[in-house]
């Protein structure tokens, strides 16, 4: 391609009707959202290498878990309780968390490339950039939960759970998902640049999945971590799903406590995320 | 989807300040209805604060802003309609093709995604860039990519353009292509506010000129009237190399004197061994000036006589030279 067939046709008129269709602003932004949504789809083939990445983490965690530390977790346990459904859906959780951070990362790189102020410069509704990223991420997400509970068949998981338990359990992993797209994109619209976004988010999320039930009961951690660990959200939510998938332990008000949080978080952190968006280009 | 009032942009008093710095310290913007204004100024002048602000990126701490007479500050989704930018600070995605692109911008104006569709394919055949258009954007060279940027900011026929460096990095043919397609623009009745660190693309494109530095306006007016506020023609003095160089400055600016120009108004630039100085004789006095120099025992390897550029208004009126600057940092 040469620059000879620039045409120098560039003229201002269009033959085509160029006036925006009027919409609810909430139409507005279940649209711009989608359209986001979808180019944030788009680009993910088009970087195999990244979906490659984000796909084998909770993997490698999970086979390493399942044959590292499954015989020591399962002197934790009482008799009959399997230690590999136990950890399992703590390594779901766990990714599910993480997968979070990808909506920060997502934002940072946005910023980084320029993209943000376009879209700041347009007549959208601008939290779609944000609602955008995570519809993306939250199907990403999806992706890599299925594979890692496929993956998980394959090495032993043999969950108990009925329909409605299932749906229950997934309900309560989407809402986590959900929660923690919004924090990544507290951290990313937060912290501006992408390599802080990769080194800070990640410290700043790892201790509230390891400080938890995920990977041993907490009655096993030192004392003065056990009662934050047995009753910060991210616990709840660990004990909710296995509960409901494994029957172990009792799901209990874990799911409605759980659910409560993170409703609660999700009241803070939208307009939260709204502000820093504006704020950006101070 | 013209606008017809006199002024399409009309900016007055912008004051921004970042903590201790001043970046805008009371700045007046005017932009003539179908015409080009060029912003120069050195980096962290404010320029790009100033873009900032009226493109609806930036709130000032005091001032308005109207751009085809809609408050920007008041309405700013109003005037994102009306404004199309490109440039440094709004780019289009990398890992998506042209064509992708343009769809995407189009549906995010609000536009059905059959019109958005149709859109796009008269943008990339506009562009000459409809081989291209099924290509992502990191298989397309520097200009291509450009163009593509600027057929983004066009998609509804806005009536302003903003234009941040849109030549910077660029190789001189594909800058001219881009002057082209702007210069088609403005004829079709496109307002244009552009930044350069270019002065030739100032001095092409823009009708009026205006200088930012420290945060103010230093000077404005047409690319000629800039050039005559600085006087006559210009002599250029190249001198052998290991010349003392401070020894033929200070001969100059005595010569200078009885020329009835002021001794700081001798330039020098050291590493090219080269001497400016304004000679109002001009051509007439060609011969004699040759005489002169000779008789201060100036003898120059080359020597020519020429109309000030906008180079000279800059170097004037900044004290720095327009290569200095550079792209501005992201934040000012």
């Amino acid at each position: 391609m040469s620059s000879t067939d620039l045409t120098n046709d560039v003229r201002l008129s269009s033959a085509l009707n160029l006036t925006a269709r009027s919409k609810p602003r909430f139409v507005q932004l279940l649209n711009d959202s989608f359209v986001i949504g979808w180019r944030n789809l788009l680009r993910v083939p088009r970087q195999i290498d990244w979906l490659i990445g984000v796909t084998i983490m909770p993997l490698m965690f999970l086979l390493m878990f399942r044959y590292i530390f499954a015989g020591t977790v399962q002197m934790t346990l009482p008799q009959g309780v399997s230690a590999v459904n136990y950890l399992v859906v703590g390594i779901l959780l766990q990714g599910i968390v993480f997968s979070g951070m990808n909506t920060g990362y997502g934002l940072a790189m946005d910023a980084k490339e320029g993209l943000m102020d376009r879209f700041r410069s347009l007549p959208m509704q601008h939290l779609a950039v944000v609602l955008g990223r995570i519809v993306a991420d939250m199907a990403i997400a999806i992706f890599s939960t299925v594979t890692t509970i496929l993956v998980a068949f394959a090495v032993g998981f043999r969950p108990t759970a009925n329909l409605g338990e299932w749906l229950a359990a997934i309900g309560i992993m989407g809402l986590t998902a959900f929660v923690f797209c919004w924090l990544g994109a507290v951290i990313g619209l937060a912290l501006k640049t992408v390599e802080a976004v990769s080194s800070i988010g990640f410290s700043a999320i790892m201790p509230l999945t390891f400080i938890s039930s995920a990977f041993i009961s907490t009655d096993f951690l030192p004392s003065w971590l056990q009662g934050f660990a047995a009753n910060q959200p991210f616990s709840l939510s660990v004990n909710a799903t296995r509960g409901l998938l494994n029957g172990y332990p009792d799901v209990g008000n874990t799911a409605w406590l759980a659910v409560m949080w993170w409703l609660g978080t999700l009241v803070v952190v939208i307009p939260l995320t709204a502000w820093l968006f504006e704020k950006r280009g101070e | 989807m013209g606008y017809s009032g006199e002024y399409a942009v009309r900016a007055t008093g912008l004051k921004k300040s970042y903590g201790e710095t001043q970046a805008l310290k009371g700045v007046d913007i005017h932009v003539k209805t179908g015409t080009v204004l060029g912003v120069l100024g050195p980096n962290g002048a404010g320029k790009t604060t100033a873009v900032r602000i009226l493109t609806t990126l930036l709130q000032p701490d005091a001032g308005t802003a109207e751009v085809a007479g809609v408050d920007v500050l008041a309405h700013p989704d109003q005037a994102r309609r009306v404004i199309g930018l490109s440039g440094q600070y709004a780019a289009v995605d990398e890992i998506l093709t042209g064509r992708e692109n343009l769809i995407m911008f189009g549906q995010l104006y609000g536009l059905p995604k059959s019109i958005a569709k149709a859109r796009a394919t008269e943008l990339l055949a506009q562009f000459g860039l409809t081989a291209a258009g099924d290509r992502i954007l990191k298989t397309y060279s520097g200009g291509m990519r450009r163009r593509l940027d600027l057929a983004a900011s066009l998609i509804v026929a806005p009536p302003v353009l903003v234009l941040d460096e849109p030549t910077t990095g660029l190789d001189p043919r594909s800058r001219a292509d881009m002057w082209q397609v702007i210069e088609n623009l403005v004829s079709d009745g496109t307002t244009v506010l552009l930044t350069t660190q270019y002065l030739e693309e100032a001095d092409r494109l823009a009708n009026e000129i205006v200088v930012i530095d420290h945060g103010l306006v230093i000077a404005k007016g047409t690319a000629d009237e800039l050039k005559t506020q600085l006087g006559g023609e210009r002599l250029d003095i190249s001198v052998a190399d290991g010349s003392n160089l401070a020894e033929v400055e200070q001969s100059l600016q005595q010569l200078a004197s009885t020329w009835g120009i002021a001794g700081n108004e001798v330039l020098v630039e050291p590493h090219t061994r080269r001497f400016t100085v304004p000679y109002p004789a001009g051509a007439a006095g060609l011969m004699q000036a040759v005489r002169d120099l000779d008789s201060v025992g100036i003898h120059p390897t080359d020597f020519s006589l020429r109309r000030p550029t906008l180079d000279d208004v800059f170097l004037q009126l900044t004290g720095h030279a327009a290569e200095d600057m550079e792209g501005d940092g992201s934040y000012e």
